[in-house]
This record gives structure tokens, sequence and C-alpha cells, in this order.
């Protein structure tokens, strides 16, 4: 079985259970497995945008040295945060001979300097360029027939272009998944739209106007639930729709699944990996309908 | 407010430091609006993106302290993808918002908010902190 090196982060081993669950699950499934980095840190969870804070690069490097020191050239991650945190930090610092030589001299306790030689791509590049939409296809066991799923990327997979996984402004990626699991994909503009991300600390009504938006939108276009990459817009458009109902008396709820989730249940897994109850919005229904 | 552009104020060290900091041209920017035009957060705003740009070429600093404009922007870059100038905005509100935490001015002080923190993803506190606070 192929083995890729798998960087888990912080929220995946938390309030997004049920993402690493159910994607190290579908992994199996479909003939490769995801191996723990061992000794991982914090990527940091946003990428440090002014030219001279290499300090806040420090954590990832750390991770893609101990990705080097396992002898691999390749880490792959699920969280949307992780992956653009890394993706950019590694760029930066893979093609910047300077910042990688004051980095390491940095990290001066290290048994080895980083190389620079540490690539990372998505848990849905292996899907789409790996594996193989058509192959998934014929693992399909349950396929999500009656279902209307709205895809959301919000932005981290999709922005700045140095790192999109796919068109920034007309991606297809979570389009051509629904669809192979046999599912309808609803028409949804707001696709690409922030969901406000970490403003849900401090500015939680603003995040309640994006939330609302974004899935009266999915709605309108006749979708039952929204697929999601990533445990924060997750957070925002599922667990946030018990702030929007408190504002807007006549909000309609949507269930929110991560891609992998509703992945998993067109394989026809365990539907134990979903964790109904780190769901806000229950997908109980929506699974009853699916195993039937 | 009438505003006297003044070369002092437009080259100072102030304004040098946020060209420094986000690595980017101020001076490319000629106002199309495609920023504010896609931006989501833009309702929120007290200045449009652009407008904050304008403050930085006028060297209108008082206006960049005060604005909420920075803080409210969460790096989503979707103005950056569609810049037909190739600016990266969002760096440059990182500066913006940098000029004030490495004064030791925080905007947010996450302990106001314990209620919540047990339930909120530790990625939303840890970038909250990141970016609101020095």
């Amino acid at each position: 079985m192929k083995e890729i090196i798998y960087y888990p982060g912080c929220t995946l081993k938390n309030t997004a259970k049920n993402f690493e669950d159910s994607a190290i699950a579908c992994a199996e499934a479909l003939g490769f497995k995801l191996r723990e980095l061992e000794d991982w840190y914090c990527c940091g969870t946003v990428y440090s945008l002014t030219s001279d804070d290499l300090m806040h690069h420090i954590a990832t490097v750390r991770n893609l040295l101990r990705v080097q020191e396992e002898g691999e050239e390749r880490l792959t991650t699920l969280c949307a945060m992780c992956y653009n945190t890394i993706k950019r930090s590694s760029k930066r610092i893979n093609e910047n001979e300077d910042d990688r030589e004051k980095i390491n001299s940095f990290m001066y306790e290290e048994e080895n300097d980083y190389q620079g030689n540490v690539d990372i791509i998505h848990y849905l590049e292996i899907l789409r360029d790996e594996i193989g939409f058509d192959k998934i296809k014929e693992k399909v066991k349950k396929p999500l027939k009656n279902l209307k799923l709205a895809p959301y990327y919000g932005c981290l997979l999709l922005r700045p272009l140095e790192v999109a996984i796919d068109n920034p402004d007309s991606p297809s990626i979570l389009e051509d998944l629904i669809t192979v699991m046999g599912a309808e994909v609803a028409y949804f503009p707001f696709k690409n739209e922030c969901c406000g991300a970490y403003e849900t600390v401090s500015e939680v009504d603003f995040v309640v106007e994006r939330a609302r938006n974004i899935i009266g939108n999915a709605k309108r276009n006749g979708a039952d639930a929204l697929i999601v990459s990533c445990p924060l817009c997750a957070f925002n458009l599922d667990n946030r729709q018990k702030n929007v109902s408190l504002k807007y008396t006549d909000f309609e709820g949507i269930p929110v699944l991560y891609f992998t989730e509703a992945l998993a249940l067109a394989l026809g897994l365990d539907p134990e990996v979903c964790h109904f109850d780190l769901h806000y919005q229950s997908i109980e229904e929506l699974v009853k309908e699916i195993e039937q | 407010m009438p505003f006297e552009i003044s070369k002092e104020l437009v080259r100072s060290d102030f304004i040098k430091k946020i060209e420094e900091l986000s690595g980017e041209e101020i001076g490319a920017c000629y106002h199309c609006g495609k920023c504010a035009a896609g931006c989501p957060a833009v309702d929120t705003m007290d200045l449009l993106p652009n407008q904050i740009i304008r403050a930085i070429q006028f060297g209108d600093i008082e206006v960049l302290k005060t604005s909420n404009t920075p803080w409210i922007c969460a790096s989503c870059n979707m103005c950056y993808v569609r810049c037909p100038r190739g600016i990266d905005l969002c760096s440059i509100m990182e500066a913006v918002r940098q000029m004030t935490l490495r004064e030791n001015l925080d905007h947010i002080d996450i302990r106001v908010y314990t209620d919540e923190l047990a339930t909120l993803p530790p990625i939303a506190v840890v970038s909250a902190q990141r970016k609101l606070s020095s």
C-alpha cells in the first residue's frame, strides 16, 4: 500500500476529529495510507505576511525538517489553514537560500539543516492526480443519489494563485468529486467567498452575516448540504448557525459535511467515522437517506 | 476632513516602513476598485480597501491608525487574485496592522472571550491572536 506522510495539525485532533477519521478511512479504502508525521509542531495557522518576520516560519520549517529526516520529500495535509500556511512558507524557504540559511542557523540545536526539498500537497490533490476520480467512482458503493451538494472552497485552497490547488475563480475539484460520489452539484456562486475566518473569535456578528449570506445562497440553489474542506469554515458555517438563528428567527439551517465524510459514506464505510456529535446541524437524516 | 498633502508625510518613516514590511509598491495602485468590489467584508469596513492604499499614498497616518478596515481584513486574498496590478493588498493590510501591534497595542485581548474559548477550534484562537495581538 502506497504511503504518504501526513500532517494533522491541532484542530484535526480536536473539534475536527471527524475530518481526520473519515480521511484516514477513505485513504485506506482507496489504497493509500496516511502515516502521521512524528513529533509535529503547530504550523502557525496563518502565513506571516511581513517581509521581516522570519521567526514565524520556523515552526513550519521544523515540520519540513522532520519530513526530510524521514527520508521523504512530500507531505500531505487536510486542514486548509495548515495547507496554505505550510505551502506558502515552504515556497518562501525552499526558493530563498538566504532565508533558509538564517533559519537553519537559528535552529542550531537541530542535528540536520533543512535542505529546502520538501513539498506539500493537499489530500484533494492526491484524490484527483494520483488516485483519479474515475477510480474513486468504481469504488463508490452507496452513491449519494437524490442529494444536491454545494461545494464550499473558502479561501485557503484557492488563493493566492501560487499555492492554489485549482483555478482560483472557477475551481472544479470538489464539483468533480461530488459528481463521482453520485450526488448532484448545486450552483453556488458563494463557493470561494471568505467565511470570516478567525474574526469568529472577536467579531461574531460579522461571521453571522457571512454565514447567513453563504448558507442562504446554497439554500436558494436547492442544496441539501454544504461540503467543506477547512475546520474553521466548518465551525463558522455549521456551529455559527446557532448564532444566525438567534439573530434571524426565519433562518433555515443546513448540514455541513467535510468532503471526506461525504466520501466515506459514498464508499460505504462505517458512518461512525463522521462523529455525529461533532456536528451542530444534525447529519443523521442525511446519513439515513444514504444508508437506505 | 481637509487633509494637506506634504512631502514630510508622504515620505515619512511610517509610510516607508509600511512599504518595507509589505514588500509592495504602493504607487502601483491606480484605484480601479476591483479589490473593493470583490472584498466579502467590505460592508463592515469604514474605508474601502483601496482607500487604505490612498491613505498610504498621501501619507495620512491618522487614518491608517484609526480605520477598522485593516482589522476586518482576514487575508482571504480575493483582492490579490483579482488586482490587475498584482498588488498583494493583504500584505499591505498586515503591514498597517503591524505598525500598531509593534507598539505593543493589541487589538484584542483573548481573555475577554473566555466564555466561548473552549468551544472554538484551536486554529481560530491561535490565528486571532497571531493576527490581532502582538
